[in-house]
């Protein structure tokens, strides 16, 4: 009995290495540490009424933020083991398995569980309120997306110190991802972890678009829209093209591996090759989905901080569209070197720069927005201009990897590693940053401390470069990703040092925006106008933190940047105040269910990770009993007296 | 922060970005830079261009967001104008829509143009060789059909001949990749893809893997040594000589996932790439799957089996490749 305990122990706990024990104890330490707050100060009822059961695109964003945040700090926990391995020819810091896990995780991580939620946030934060929205179109929906995303993510970490990370990349190619040469629960963790937050970024997708096209103020004409939320409508418009190609593509995979089919196994009529093109048929619109709306919060900040309005509207719109189009016919050019036709390759290389064309023509829209204007170098612009010449030699470099033949010679090596993560840092983590900034007094009220984040800036910046110029240079030397450990007679070692040492400088960045945060809870600048910038949308013209139901009397938009014609108008003196006639709110009520039907999930996922299909079968059982309570509940919604309107609004220091 | 500090900043960083570039320019350990062979060469060429060609880009970009962000900086006494409300010119879009138009028409000819090059022989005087490539976890495997000879884990090829290399793997996906000598192609189990690379000069070239394939991945390089026709002859008839015949048996051994060191073979099973390839072909038509090499050239003339072996080549353009995923 006792043997078959400690065997069981062994193969499910990850065990013999003390890095893992390291962290082992400090989840636990974590945990008990939580509860203990959480029960001293008898804030069990609170988290539960106020956050695990929210409805709130608000509060839905902090929880995403937050989630975001950290695993950004678990992603980037991971580059700086890698970068450690790699800092000296043939270190022996981790061995080949403990790395090919590591740089597994970190890729997915940060697709998957740090750049998609912390666009999330963005979403769920700013679209309502710029819209002129009290909410979402389907609250309790969105509530299920977050709870669906954040049990995923949990399931795919756990991984860690549970049976055992997946380490066949981030996108898991067969037939490498086949249980032949990946027995072990690794993969599953894999598949179920994003097959579960797959759904709820699908079910995202959708609510966006549908709030979107629905739910503006009145007057507000899709030609009058602010560009954050176009950006918006490009992204969810990926998403619920692309999200259920992933879905089937896992879904597959995974029947390969639990039941025996041969979809994707080398034998038995099985083609490793269809995966491939599955897989970026969703990986690469997803580069796009993240990378979109960042687009979209440049030219928010560009308009706001320059004072001038956004230069070339409706050529913004139609970039943003083209990309959204074109996204989907260059996934090939992730495998050009397997061998097919020249007409094929012709084809998906030349599809691959046009997308170029409308993303420089972007570029040339946020120079010009600046020209003629006024720049104020607060934080969200120190990032929007750090963006453009980053953004700008990654894009370079990325046409470049298009040109077919060159890439024979660039596929795989560090020079596409240089790349993307050129586009990735500095489009999207440069631009979700620069809207986090932006963004945030408005939910919370406070500004974040500047010099803090200059401090964070710099580092980022210079780091970013340090890091990752060596790493194009490491390609034209035949470095390839994904090396565990090379031999001093390669050459490698200078670049690599380099290289480390810019990862890190990028490590303490992160580190003075955790101080940043921290410090300005207590010491940030309040405020109290509720336009802190001089904005030139609605979510400007209320209070800061903004107020659960967002807007007092819903606004009526007559132009393109209402708020700023607004404040103009009031300026000089041909302002028309209207009166203001409040009436009751109508909101939806908070629930439990998607947090419980989220557990379920988890459940599901991981019974099927072990293969223990009864975990599973209870999962699903409980699953279909929240859909079913659900659809029963016929109690939803709820108003808002005009008296506690006034209240709130006056408590906040408004007179309504 | 003042506009002068910012614009120090992006200084730095615009001489760093050009520090390194220029840096990627010299030193021999730069492979992809110093071709040493057609293949290698015209990709050279691409790159250059490539690289020209984004440039006229680049720089002007980097310079006018420079210039744009010191003079508009938001300081008391800038003279510069400020037009709150200047938000259209049909004619500056205009412009910035078609450079970038220009630029991707001009790259797309040639990268269009290299694309359809690089299927053929690189060098039309001078008939190819073959050489099958095995990827196994985690080495390579190398089988000479005309001279029924192979290899593991190093590579010996006549400088000045082309070689037309059939790849394949008996494991997961791998890619095959000489940078001196030319961009890689991936090895897939039941496909043959085809590469033409050649080395002008006798030298040693370094290879490698570059598709990720588990454990011993990082571990999976070899040389390519490169020499004069007549002592690649002598070699092989060294080799024909002094090392053991390869059996199916030391095969199976092989396969097995380990990283080993190199071998050499006097001789090994005959067909064995062929069935490699056709143990995953999973019923498709094998002469689509696969093309037959040439027969062993022994004392033959290998003028006639090269020719053969070009016809068969433009028939089929892409041996191995399975297109019902791409084309249809």
């Amino acid at each position: 009995m006792w043997e078959n305990i400690k065997d069981f122990a062994s193969t499910f706990f990850v065990t013999g290495d003390p890095l893992i024990y390291g962290a082992d104890v400090s989840i636990v330490l974590s945990m008990v540490a939580i509860v203990f707050v959480l029960t001293k100060y008898k804030k069990w009822g609170w988290l539960w009424r106020e956050w695990l059961t929210t409805v709130d695109h608000k509060r839905i964003g902090i929880m995403y933020l937050i989630a975001s945040l950290l695993m950004l700090f678990r992603g980037g926990v991971d580059a700086l083991l890698m970068r450690l391995q790699l800092a000296f020819p043939n270190v022996e810091f981790l061995n080949s398995d403990h790395y090919n896990a590591i740089f597994t995780t970190h890729g997915t991580i940060m697709i998957l569980f740090m750049a998609m939620p912390m666009m999330f946030a963005l979403f769920n934060m700013v679209v309502p309120l710029q819209l002129g929205a009290r909410d979402v179109a389907y609250p309790f929906l969105n509530a299920l997306s977050f709870w669906l995303f954040m049990l995923g993510a949990m399931l795919f970490n756990i991984s860690f110190v549970i049976g055992g990370s997946p380490d066949a990349g981030w996108l898991s190619y067969p037939p490498l991802s086949q249980n032949e040469f990946s027995p072990g629960p690794g993969q599953n963790f894999y598949i179920w972890g994003i097959q579960i937050s797959g759904i709820g970024s699908l079910a995202t997708g959708i609510n966006f678009i549908v709030t979107i096209l629905k739910m503006r103020a009145p007057g507000m004409k899709l030609s009058k829209m602010p560009l954050f939320s176009w950006s918006v409508l490009s992204s969810c418009i990926m998403i619920i093209f692309a999200f259920p190609i992933l879905t089937v593509t896992l879904a597959l995979l995974f029947l390969d591996r639990f039941a025996g089919a041969h979809f994707f196994t080398m034998d038995g009529g099985g083609n490793p090759m269809m995966y491939l093109n599955l897989i970026w048929m969703w990986g690469h619109p997803e580069v796009y989905i993240v990378v979109v709306p960042a687009f979209g919060i440049f030219s928010e900040i560009v308009a706001t901080f320059s004072r001038k309005k956004i230069f070339g509207y409706k050529s913004m719109v139609w970039a943003m569209m083209i990309i959204a189009v074109v996204s989907f016919f260059t996934w090939a050019h992730h495998f050009f070197t397997m061998g097919t036709s020249a007409s094929v390759i012709a084809f998906f290389a030349i599809s691959t720069m046009i997308v170029g064309i409308p993303t420089g023509v972007k570029v040339f829209n946020w120079l010009f927005t600046m020209y003629r204007g006024r720049i104020s170098f607060k934080q969200p612009m120190l990032w929007t201009i750090a963006f453009i010449p980053c953004f700008v030699i990654g894009g370079a470099t990325g046409v470049m990897l298009a040109v077919a033949p060159a890439d024979y010679q660039y596929h795989n090596s560090y020079f596409l590693v240089a790349h993307f993560h050129q586009v990735l840092i500095g489009g999207v983590v440069f631009g979700y940053l620069a809207g986090i900034y932006y963004w945030w007094p408005k939910l919370f009220g406070f500004k974040l401390d500047e010099k803090l984040g200059k401090w964070g800036f710099w580092f980022w910046n210079i780091g970013f470069y340090v890091c990752f110029m060596p790493q194009y240079a490491l390609g034209f030397m035949g470095m390839t990703r994904r090396y565990y450990t090379y031999g001093w007679d390669r050459g490698w070692a200078d670049m690599n040092l380099v290289s480390t040492v810019g990862a890190f400088m990028m490590g303490i960045g992160f580190i003075f925006q955790v101080w940043q945060i921290a410090y300005s809870i207590k010491n940030g600048e309040r405020d109290t106008t509720g336009d802190p910038w001089n904005g030139r949308t609605l979510e400007w013209s209320i209070p800061s933190p903004a107020p659960f139901y967002n807007f007092a009397v819903v606004p009526q938009v007559k132009e393109m940047d209402d708020w700023w014609a607004t404040k103009e108008a009031k300026a000089n003196g041909t302002y028309k105040e209207e009166p203001a006639k409040l009436e009751p709110i109508h909101m939806p009520k908070n629930s439990g269910i998607p947090f419980i039907m989220a557990n379920f999930w988890f459940l599901v996922g991981f019974g099927f990770t072990f293969g223990w299909v009864w975990m599973a079968v209870i999962g699903f059982i409980g699953v279909f009993a929240c859909m079913w309570a659900r659809s029963f509940q016929y109690d939803t919604d709820y108003y808002v007296p005009v008296e506690e309107v006034r209240r709130t609004e006056a408590s906040l220091g408004r007179v309504v | 922060m003042s506009g002068g500090k910012m614009l120090r900043h992006i200084q730095f960083w615009i001489l760093a970005v050009l520090g390194t570039v220029l840096l990627t320019g010299c030193g021999s350990e730069y492979l992809v830079l110093n071709p040493k062979g057609p293949v290698a060469e015209t990709q050279y060429n691409l790159i250059i261009i490539s690289t020209i060609l984004v440039a006229v880009i680049i720089v002007p970009v980097i310079a006018l967001t420079a210039f744009i962000v010191y003079r508009y900086r938001d300081t008391p006494g800038n003279k510069a104008s400020y037009k709150p409300e200047w938000a259209h010119s049909t004619t500056l879009e205009v412009i910035w829509w078609i450079i970038p138009i220009v630029i991707v028409a001009l790259l797309g000819y040639f990268t269009v143009r290299d694309i359809y090059l690089l299927k053929e022989n690189p060098n039309k005087e001078v008939a190819p060789m073959t050489i099958q490539v095995t990827a196994l976890d985690w080495k390579w495997m190398f089988t000479y059909p005309e001279q029924n000879i192979a290899t593991v884990n190093h590579l010996e090829i006549p400088a000045g001949v082309p070689i037309r290399f059939q790849v394949s793997a008996d494991a997961p996906m791998n890619s095959f990749w000489v940078p001196e000598l030319g961009g890689q192609i991936y090895a897939m189990a039941g496909m043959a893809t085809e590469l033409y690379l050649q080395a002008d000069e006798p030298g040693t070239f370094a290879g490698f893997s570059s598709n990720f394939s588990g454990e011993g991945f990082a571990k999976m390089q070899f040389n390519v040594v490169a020499k004069p026709k007549e002592e690649f002859d002598n070699w092989v008839k060294e080799v024909k000589g002094t090392t053991p015949a390869m059996t199916k048996a030391d095969y199976e051994e092989l396969r097995k996932p380990g990283v080993t060191d190199k071998f050499t073979y006097s001789a090994f099973p005959e067909g064995m790439f062929e069935e490699i390839v056709a143990k995953y072909g999973h019923g498709h038509d094998m002469d689509y799957v696969m093309e037959k090499p040439p027969a062993p050239a022994g004392d033959k003339s290998s003028n006639e089996t090269s020719q053969n072996t070009q016809q068969k080549t433009e028939s089929h353009n892409m041996p191995g490749m399975n297109h019902s995923s791409m084309n249809h």
